[in-house]
């Protein structure tokens, strides 16, 4: 096929496995004790015949929860894990870390930290010389350059790492987990500087929990679960995906979750669940005879949409359950948080219990005309002309 | 591959500027450790053997081969003990990005080389100080501690890696250069040993090393060396031979390993 564009990287039926001894033997009394026991390791499969291409200008996605494997083939591409089967032909050159300010050291001052860092990164001290000032304008921490990093914020450090990382000019990016980080106008920046990437055809390899970036700057992605690829595609599909998969597993693991006090208790669940609304099942537990309100909170990309209390004409008593119905009608497409749950005694909310309790729920479909939660009654008129 | 190499020497020159800046972190005298800890070492060990147990009496210069010796030891063991835990101290950086992972081991050691130079900066003015004068022969000294570096960087090689599946070979290191101090004739010159023993201490190649810089820096006759000693050519060959199959050793084992560290730590 003479369109076909370049390949970047062709990860060829990679394995990854671990060995894990079933008792560790770091030192040589446990390893002449396994010696003579039976020693009965277990292997551990993380990556399990994952094969796909990245081509040259791709902005490519790797998506999975926690422990799918996606670190491991992070590592795997970044050079620092071998393959145990497979084969990764890399046309190019590669950046070689796979987090920001590998080797910091919070003994050294800002500005040596920079330089280390620049090292690994590849860069001698003339070419650090002339980016130095940019480094530290972009980080805007010029005033802290010559404090140790130890008294660094976690926010400016990683913003420090960060503004090192990006001037890392190699053919094949990789970038993890980098947008939970800095504040506002910091994340802002990240954007603006994947915004660049994707319009230089920038080829970046970019592995991410946050399905707002994969949609915004994929142009493929792949959705890796349990060493495996489930799903190869556009970014929307793998983002929708993401978040079905997510609502299953986070129900089953917060069904219980006490509250904090031991006389009041309040615990939520999510009972029914479906492409028209949702169900949530709040059960309530009070020594006395006190009237009780009931309340939660609904989010939107950490913006709280809903803060519902039960009625005060409808106190509550003793122990019990509720049950709150919410209909999809008045909401965007998107994923919504329940973020917790809370007991009050009167109405001005003086609290008895709370729940820190966190759950999903997926309003499907697809309107690219509306953002945000709420969909409001309106019209666009247009111009006759 | 000219690019990796520069990339290599200054991750190199990074890791040994951010050990030195380090090292002496918090203390009031910062780098006069560096040249004291060897004198005040020497200081202890110059008493015992002078007036408690008078090994060294009726030896000329015995401060300076003293001294000498003690500096020497010094380095062996910090490139070894330093080394052996280099890779699991760096752990993180292993496990984070694929720099080629012989520098973690070389920078520690290179960082050891620096403090020699200013330990021997010491030795060469208490040499003066002690009477001797400068010889061509002090220049011999350039290969004999390239001899030392060699082994040296060959045994933390081998210390390095072993050290990575088996946390025991740091402490048990330890124990061996304590050991190793007494077996290698710091204190007491081999002079002292009886003659047809002390061609088995030569099989160490640190007594050789130790021995050559000792005539090196004060030739007369009571420093023993492998060079007076074997009367066989292959005799003669020994130390440098277990440095060579050292460093062999080393670098074979560490290459073989190294792909699986960030794994193992």
């Amino acid at each position: 096929m003479p369109d076909q564009k370049e390949v970047a990287i062709a990860v060829k039926h990679i394995h990854k496995d671990f060995v894990l001894p079933q008792h560790k033997h770091s030192s040589f009394k446990q390893l002449a004790v396994n010696m003579v026991r039976e020693n009965n390791k277990t292997t551990q499969h993380v990556l399990d015949d994952v094969s796909f291409e990245v081509h040259k200008g791709d902005f490519f996605g790797i998506v999975g929860r926690n422990g799918s494997g996606k670190s491991t083939l992070l590592k795997l591409l970044a050079g620092v894990y071998v393959p145990t089967e497979g084969e990764i032909a890399v046309n190019g050159g590669i950046t070689p870390f796979i987090e920001l300010g590998v080797g910091f050291n919070p003994e050294l001052s800002g500005r040596d930290n920079v330089y280390l860092n620049g090292a690994l990164l590849g860069f001698g001290r003339k070419q650090m010389d002339k980016m130095y000032d940019e480094i530290v304008e972009f980080a805007e921490l010029e005033p802290f350059m010559d404090q140790k990093l130890k008294n660094y914020s976690s926010g400016m450090q990683v913003r420090l790492a960060f503004s090192v990382a990006i001037r890392a000019k190699s053919d094949i990016l990789l970038l993890d987990e980098v947008l939970a980080v800095g504040d506002a106008a910091f994340q802002q920046k990240c954007f603006n500087y994947f915004e660049e990437l994707k319009r230089e055809k920038q080829t970046v390899i970019f592995v991410t929990h946050d399905m707002g970036a994969v949609k915004r700057f994929c142009t493929r992605a792949i959705y890796v679960k349990n060493g495996k690829i489930i799903k190869e595609g556009a970014p929307t599909d793998i983002a929708e995906l993401y978040a079905e998969e997510n609502i299953d597993t986070k129900h089953n693991e917060r069904e219980k979750e006490l509250g904090l006090s031991g006389h009041f208790a309040v615990e939520a669940k999510i009972t029914t669940k479906d492409k028209d609304g949702v169900k949530i099942k709040i059960k309530y537990e009070s020594p006395g005879e006190d009237d009780m309100y009931v309340g939660l909170s609904i989010t939107k990309d950490g913006v709280v949409i809903g803060d519902i209390v039960t009625p005060p004409s409808k106190p509550l008593r003793g122990n019990g359950e509720v049950s709150y119905a919410l209909n999809f009608d008045a909401l965007n497409p998107g994923v919504y948080q329940i973020a917790g749950v809370s007991l009050f005694k009167t109405i001005n909310r003086e609290l008895l219990a709370i729940n820190k309790y966190q759950n999903e729920f997926l309003v499907k479909g697809t309107d690219e005309t509306r953002g945000g939660a709420l969909k409001m009654e309106d019209t666009w008129e247009y111009d006759k002309n | 591959m000219k690019y990796l190499h520069s990339r290599n020497r200054a991750i190199l020159r990074e890791m040994i500027s951010t050990d030195f800046k380090i090292r002496y972190q918090g203390s009031v005298l910062g780098y006069v450790w560096s040249l004291l800890k060897p004198l005040l070492l020497f200081a202890i060990l110059y008493i015992i053997f002078t007036y408690i147990v008078p090994v060294g009496k009726g030896i000329e210069h015995y401060p300076v081969i003293l001294l000498l010796g003690v500096v020497l030891w010094g380095f062996f063991s910090e490139v070894t003990t330093i080394g052996a835990g280099s890779i699991v101290a760096n752990g993180d950086l292993i496990r984070k990005i694929s720099i080629p992972r012989y520098l973690v081991v070389l920078a520690s050691s290179f960082s050891a080389f620096i403090n020699l130079g200013l330990s021997l900066i010491v030795v060469f003015a208490f040499s003066l100080f002690n009477g001797l004068l400068p010889h061509i022969s002090w220049l011999l000294l350039i290969p004999i501690i390239i001899e030392l570096f060699a082994f040296s960087v060959g045994v933390a090689f081998i210390l390095a890696t072993a050290n990575v599946k088996y946390r025991d070979v740091s402490y048990i290191w330890e124990v061996i250069l304590q050991g190793g101090f007494y077996a290698s004739a710091i204190i007491f010159p081999i002079s002292l040993v009886p003659s047809d023993l002390r061609i088995w201490f030569f099989l160490n190649p640190v007594v050789q090393i130790i021995q050559d810089a000792r005539y090196a820096l004060v030739p007369v006759s009571g420093n023993v060396t492998i060079w007076q000693l074997a009367e066989s050519k292959f005799l003669k060959l020994i130390p440098f031979a277990v440095i060579i199959l050292i460093c062999i050793l080393g670098f074979t084992y560490f290459k073989r390993r190294s792909k699986y560290f960030a794994e193992d730590i």
